[in-house]
């Protein structure tokens, strides 16, 4: 019996050994993947084996990056985008889902809406960038919109879906304690579908920096689009390649930020 | 005038392809106080004339009257249990007993006393702050329970509310709710496929006949039966003689299915 359990331990210890070899070999290949981009990068840049000019080299974003940090631009720039992409996935959000209450509400209005819904669906979104910067003039607002309106379809369609699954009975019960259909909403649908809620959340954050990136190319006066576009009008690709890693890097910490939330949410 | 009238309901369904009639000429009285059960294979309406009484859906035709009024969700006065608890996964307990309070404006201090006192004659003092997840099946099922009798209905409304239980579960519910009806002096209408709990639950049991609906025969369930707990009247011989009787019927319903 004792002998037995001793085994147990032994394999058990065995078992966490194993795991923590595997997860420091993942990290080791990860670093590894890492160094040999970056390293390989430099090298091929220094030796002109690729065209510097096109595709910079490491030290050089870096020695722009600090540049950019003392005259104060990256920050200015960085700030303006990161806010038009928060606003814009929120306004995405909350639109969206206030047009799947809608649809909700009067199943004939969403009857009469389905096929141009499918329409909207279906349309690059950022083809409308010209129009809204000519309405909403070429600033915030517009950029805003470009975040938002990239997300507000399927957004509306996704949480109008789940409106729909919640289990009938739920209503039922509602129905025989004399619930309005606005009670209904309130008791039963919007709760039952706050899961899908918030992990519509976690998909348009990316879409919004979409958005946002596509808006800050037409509008062409702040923020990391726009240092993009700027860059690539002066030739100064290193520029460029910088605006690309920093947004790389904010949009991961964003995304993960909103899976964050999404968990401690949706734990309650 | 009976406490509950239903005058020759018909029932139809439609849809693209086909017209269904769910149910055919029911005509039945319920007094005060009564209980009574619709016992019958499945797909004989038993569940939509539920919903009909309750008056969550309008029947092709016919009427149904609580005492002389004809009948309207708004009115609040019709309790209804279902299959499952559908107890809302967000709400704590306290919160999903007093929720047809709150959605009748009839919440104050002495009615959610009254519904928490409920709460621990069901044998659930120290519940009000967890979670339906947290609880077992029978547990969830007694909340169902004390949801449903918060409001004060006048007629309460039983869609196989222990089928989804194990046994003994099943038979202990049958007990409590069988005793907590009667203390209140509830009027209610059991629906189930299960013989034994109609015969030994009911005053009366309705046996219907499938494909259209309709009340094949009515069973009146004797005193002596009456007077026992659910549990004690299912030893009692009276019941096996009942039991004997409706099983045949049902049989002779079902032509060529010999399987329970």
């Amino acid at each position: 019996m004792s002998q037995e359990k001793l085994n147990i331990k032994l394999l058990h210890e065995k078992f966490i050994h194993s795991q923590i070899i595997e997860k420091r070999w993942v990290r080791f290949s990860q670093f590894l993947i890492f160094l040999f981009f970056f390293g390989g990068w430099e090298v091929t840049s220094s030796k002109q084996w690729v065209d510097p000019l096109i595709f910079s080299s490491p030290s050089k974003i870096g020695l722009l990056l600090i540049d950019k940090i003392h005259d104060g631009t990256l920050v200015t720039n960085l700030g303006v985008t990161l806010t038009e992409t928060v606003l814009g996935f929120i306004l995405g959000t909350l639109l969206g889902t206030i047009l799947a209450a809608i649809l909700w509400w009067s199943p004939i209005l969403s009857k009469v809406l389905d096929p141009y819904l499918v329409i909207l669906n279906a349309m690059p979104k950022v083809a409308l960038g010209p129009i809204l910067i000519v309405a909403l003039g070429p600033g915030f607002t517009s950029i805003i919109s470009m975040g938002a309106i990239i997300s507000v379809i399927i957004t509306a369609i996704v949480v109008y879906t789940s409106f729909r699954e919640v289990d009938p009975n739920y209503i039922k019960v509602l129905q025989t304690f004399g619930a309005s259909r606005t009670q209904c909403f309130k008791e039963a649908i919007l709760p039952a579908s706050f899961p899908t809620i918030i992990s519509t959340l976690k998909v348009n954050v990316g879409l919004s920096w979409v958005g946002v990136i596509v808006g800050e190319f037409l509008v062409s006066s702040k923020g990391l689009g726009y240092m993009i576009i700027y860059g690539f009008q002066v030739f100064n690709f290193t520029l460029v390649l910088l605006s690309l890693l920093v947004i790389a890097v904010f949009a991961t910490i964003m995304y993960q930020v909103v899976a964050y939330i999404e968990k401690k949410l949706l734990k309650e | 005038m009976s406490f509950l009238e239903i005058d020759q309901i018909h029932h139809t369904y439609f849809s693209k392809s086909s017209a269904t009639t769910a149910l055919s000429d029911i005509s039945l009285e319920v007094g005060e106080g009564e209980f009574i059960s619709f016992l019958g294979p499945s797909g004989c309406g038993k569940t939509t004339l539920l919903s009909i009484i309750a008056g969550l859906i309008e029947p092709t035709s016919g009427n149904v009257l609580l005492e002389g009024h004809p009948v309207s969700p708004s009115d609040r006065q019709i309790g209804y249990m279902l299959q499952q608890d559908y107890l809302f996964p967000w709400k704590t307990i306290e919160e999903n007993i007093l929720l047809g309070l709150k959605l009748s404006n009839k919440l104050n201090s002495s009615s959610k006393a009254a519904a928490l006192s409920l709460l621990s004659q069901m044998g659930l003092p120290e519940v009000r702050n967890q979670f339906p997840k947290q609880m077992s099946g029978g547990m969830r099922q007694r909340v169902a329970l004390v949801r449903t009798l918060a409001t004060e209905p006048k007629l309460l409304m039983l869609d196989e509310p222990f089928s989804a239980l194990d046994y003994q579960t099943k038979l202990r519910l049958e007990d409590l709710v069988s005793s907590t009806l009667k203390s209140f002096g509830k009027t209610a209408i059991l629906v189930t496929h299960d013989i034994g709990e109609a015969i030994s639950m009911s005053d009366r049991v309705y046996l219907f006949s499938p494909s259209p609906g309709r009340i094949h025969r009515t069973f009146d369930i004797p005193e002596e039966l009456r007077k026992l707990t659910p549990f004690k009247a299912r030893n009692n011989e009276t019941y096996q003689k009942i039991f004997q009787t409706i099983w045949k019927e049902l049989e002779s319903l079902e032509p060529g299915k010999t399987e329970h």
